[in-house]
Order: C-alpha cells, then structure tokens, then sequence
C-alpha cells in the first residue's frame, strides 16, 4: 500500500530543446569570446551607441513605439478586467440576475461608441498626453473581449462544470478547472483581435490629442509637410499591415 | 449511508421528475437504477450529492442532511462522493495527471486549487488511483487524446482520488463498446467490492444490471416501481419482471454484454 509510485516526469521535448539551445548559445558564445556576461552587456550597449550614430533613427520612430506600447498596455488592461466581468455577466457559473441584467446592458452600450469617441472624452478629462488614449484602449478593448468572452462562456461544456461541483470544488475552483481552460483559446484570440483593432486605432488616436503617431499626422497635415504625411501613412500601413498578418496566424492555429 | 424520505422534485418548469421516493441504500451496496428514458433516473442521482436541489423531503447521506447543506458543509459531502458521467466530462485540454489531481481539489483551500500546486502525497494518490484503472502509463497525456473507454477510467481515477464512500454513476458506459463496457463496469465493481464505496450506477441495459448489482431499483414516471436482489430471483424471472419498469417486453437482442462476457 505504501509504495511510493516513481512516475518519470512529462516529455516536454521542444520546450527542453528550447532552453537548452539558449543556454547554449550564451555559453558558448560566452566562451568564444572570453567576456563574462557584464563585459557582454556593457559591450551591446557601447555597439548600440556606435549603431545610433551610424543609422540614426527618423522622427517617426519614438511615436511609433509609443502608439504600439499604448495598444499593447490598453489591451492587456482591457482583456484582463474582462475576463471577471465576462464570468459575472454568463448565466452559466454564476448566474445573480441583478449583477448579470446590468452588466449586459453596459456591455452593449459600450460596444456601441467607438475608440475615438472615448479618446475625445478623456482628452476632454484627463488632458492631452497618451495616458487619455490608454484608457480610451482599455475601455474600448475591455468591451469587446468582455462580449465575445461571455458568449464563448455560455457556449462551453456544461458537464465538465458539473463534475468539478460534483468534486467539492467552490466557485472560483470551477472556474480555473472547467471554465478557463475550455474558453482559453478563445480568451486569447479575442485580445489577439482586441489588440489588432487598438494598433489600428492607436495610430490615429493622437489626431484627438491622445498620444502617440497620430500626433506627428496632425502635425505634418497642419504644417502641410506631405512628404512626411506621405512617410508617415506608408510605415503605419507596414507596421499594421505586419501586426495584423501575424496575429492572424496565431489567432487561427488557436481554433 | 444514502436514505430518501418522501424526496419529490419538480423542476422550476414544473416538470415533475420525482414523486415522494423512500429509499435506504446500506453501505457497501452496488445499486443499480434501471428505467426508461425520462423516468427520473438521473435527477434521483443528482439528488444525493445536490448538484440538483430537492423540491420537498429529506435526502440524508452518511447521517448528514444533503437537502439543507449548503456552503463548505455541502462541499466537505460532495468530496466524499465520486461521480462518473455518460460524457466522462473530464477536462479535456488538461493533462490525465492534472484530471486525476483535480479530485483532490474538495480538500485544500481555494488558493491552492487556483494555482494547481498540489502536495507530493496528492500526487501518490493520483498515481496509485490511476494504476487501479489501468492506465498509469497515459498519466502525461492530454485528456482529449484517450479513447472513450480511456477517458472514463481516467474519470474514475479521478472519483478514486477524492477517496470517496460513495460513487455515482449516471450511465457510466452508455457511449462504450461492448468490450470496454465490461472492462468499466468491472473495475466500478472491483472498487465497490474492495473498498466498501457504495455505488448507485444508472444503467440502460437490463442485463448489466442483473451481472453487476447487488440490488435493482426500478424508476418509472418519477416512482419506484421495482426493487430486487439479483441474488434472491432467476435470471429468467428478472427478465420478465422487467415488464413492470419498462412497460413491455425486454428481447434478448436488447442485451449488450451476451458476446463480449463468452
Ligand atoms: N434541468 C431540467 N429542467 C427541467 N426538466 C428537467 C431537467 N432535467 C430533467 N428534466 C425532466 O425531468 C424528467 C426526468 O429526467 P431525468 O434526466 O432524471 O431522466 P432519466 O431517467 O435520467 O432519463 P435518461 O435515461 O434519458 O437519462 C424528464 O421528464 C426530464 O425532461
Ligand atoms: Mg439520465
């Protein structure tokens, strides 16, 4: 009765072949080149510097990462703070009428004002600056993934729920055991599409005062510098259209 | 250890799926419900662990009442009873392992099961569980990738994990073949019988019924209609007394296990 049962530990082949290789590949070059890892770092940075000066970034560039890290940071906020409310507002696991009936409607109103209306809003309240296009993403995102998720949640297999009741389990147990990995693929997706909307969005947003490369577009219309309107349209049509293309294919090997 | 007193259910729709059942089940027994589709199987199951409320009447398991637990009282009950389903509802894109260890969530706090960190000695259980059923070498595979009859032993496991005094099983081997039928239904007989679990195991099949159980309940229109020990009747007689749960005459054709037991 009491031998211990000695399981070998899962086969996580690529994963292993993964870490391996990278440690490796520092060891080695580590090695190879006789630095330690400081010498390594401090020698990047200095090879960075020299790299600046020889191709010195175009005006573009800081706004460009600034819109891409409001899209990034709005829709992390947004999917995150759905997946409660996406829980509360399914009839499935929680099921209090008066928490689900309001939420919904809320749901719906939001899915119904674009980005752009609530960037103008919170320009109009926090001020210019990237933090009201942030919280416009956020809001914007949060409504989306909200909806499709709690949909997704109503549509997942009810007996893997029962049995986990059946089990002993509490409501948040369930929902770690037989919600979230039935609806994680979804979850996924739908801020995968969140943030594709929001990379197109962020781009634009600056036009109403809410950071980021929109703001070098109004510039260069208003000072009616259309080379750069020109340069401008043609790098977010690129980043875009990259963005886009990728997160497509991870959103489809995902269903 | 499982008693209905007068237990009636009607569903909020007002169906009524049950009527004023009385039942004692003793410890140890291998209680087979039998019945047509609609009759209340199922509900008369739920009823034990509440994962359906009762409508009037008492359901008192292991001397605790079931129909006025609620809260961590209920829980610390249903930990204690197993259930298998016709779907296996196993978590399918979570490892046999991570299945198996899920039984064990009724007995650690919330935290815990939230973040999946389980002590060594849940791991043991889960291992000696899984190698009770035979399938100790799928322990770090995928759920989804087991066969039916793989999926249910692994369903099993899991039920054997929470260490259970009783087990549930509402038709069990209803989506098997005949071979895997027999292979299931014996090892839910094996651990009945071993380790003293109550079983009540909603069956189709008359003649599972008559191979496996200790006891025989007939439902039919939410009442119980027939109650029998194989051991005190023929099999012949059995047969006929079908009549009185199904409302006609049971055929041999009707049979699943006749080629899979010669
Ligand atoms: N959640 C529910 N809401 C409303 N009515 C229900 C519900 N579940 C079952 N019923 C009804 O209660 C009655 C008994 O159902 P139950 O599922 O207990 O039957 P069963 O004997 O298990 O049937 P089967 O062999 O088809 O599984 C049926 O008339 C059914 O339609
Ligand atoms: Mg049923």
């Amino acid at each position: 009765m009491s031998d211990r049962i000695i399981v070998p530990p899962p086969k996580r082949l690529g994963q292993t072949l993964g870490i391996l290789t990278v440690i490796l590949v520092i060891v080695a070059s580590a090695i190879f080149a006789r630095f330690n890892i400081i010498e390594v770092i401090l020698g990047l940075q200095r090879g960075g510097r020299i790299l600046a000066r020889m191709f010195p970034l175009p005006g573009w560039f800081g706004p460009l990462m600034e819109t891409l890290q409001m899209a990034v940071t709005g829709t992390f906020w947004g999917a995150l703070l759905a997946f409660p409310i996406a829980i509360l507002s399914a009839r499935n696991i929680v099921d209090v009428p008066w928490i689900r009936v309001p939420l919904r409607f809320f749901l719906n109103i939001l899915r119904t004002i674009p980005a752009m209306v609530f960037a103008a809003m919170f320009v109009a309240i926090f001020g210019i600056g990237n933090f009201s296009g942030v919280i416009a993403l956020v809001i914007f995102s949060f409504g989306l993934v909200a909806k499709l998720l709690f949909e997704s949640i109503e549509a997942i297999d009810e007996g893997q729920v029962e049995a986990l009741r059946s089990l002993g389990a509490d409501t948040l147990t369930v929902i770690r055991y037989a919600v979230l990995p039935q609806i994680l693929p979804q979850y996924i997706s739908y801020t995968l599409y969140a943030f594709e909307i929001n990379v197109r969005s962020a781009a634009v947003l600056g036009y109403v005062g809410a950071g980021g490369i929109g703001q070098l577009f109004e510039r260069a219309l208003a000072w009616r510098r259309f080379h750069e309107v020109g340069e401008l349209v043609i790098v977010s049509f690129v980043v875009v259209l990259f963005l886009d293309f990728f997160s497509a294919k991870v959103r489809r090997s995902l269903i | 250890m499982i008693e209905f007193k007068n237990v009636s259910k009607v569903y909020p729709n007002g169906v009524k799926a049950l009527n004023n059942i009385n039942l004692f089940i003793d410890k140890g027994e291998f209680l087979v419900i039998i019945g047509l589709s609609g009759a209340g199987k199922s509900t008369l199951l739920r009823l034990i662990n509440q994962l359906i409320p009762v409508s009037t009447g008492q359901v008192i398991v292991d001397g605790v009442r079931m129909d006025t637990a609620s809260g961590k009282i209920l829980r610390n009950m249903r930990r204690k009873i197993g259930m298998i389903f016709q779907s296996f509802n196993i978590v399918k894109r979570m490892s046999v392992l991570s299945n198996v260890l899920s039984g064990r969530v009724g007995y650690h706090p919330t935290w815990r099961n939230v973040l999946g960190i389980y002590p060594e000695d849940d791991k043991q259980i889960a291992y000696k569980a899984l190698q009770r059923v035979d399938i100790l070498e799928k322990v770090h595979n995928r759920a989804s990738d087991l066969s039916g009859g793989q999926q249910q032993r692994v369903a099993i496991a899991r039920a054997l994990a929470q260490q259970p005094l009783i087990m549930l099983a509402d038709e069990p081997v209803a989506s098997l073949d005949p071979i895997t039928t027999v292979q299931v239904m014996d090892f839910l007989k094996e651990i009945c019988a071993s380790d003293g679990i109550t079983t009540v195991a909603n069956l189709h099949h008359v003649d599972l019924a008559w191979k496996y159980a200790t006891r025989v309940v007939g439902v039919r229109a939410g009442e119980i209609v027939y109650d029998q020990r194989p051991s005190q009747t023929t099999k012949n007689q059995f047969i006929k007394d079908m009549e009185i749960v199904y409302g006609r005459p049971i055929h041999h054709d009707e049979f699943v296990i006749e080629e899979a037991v010669v």
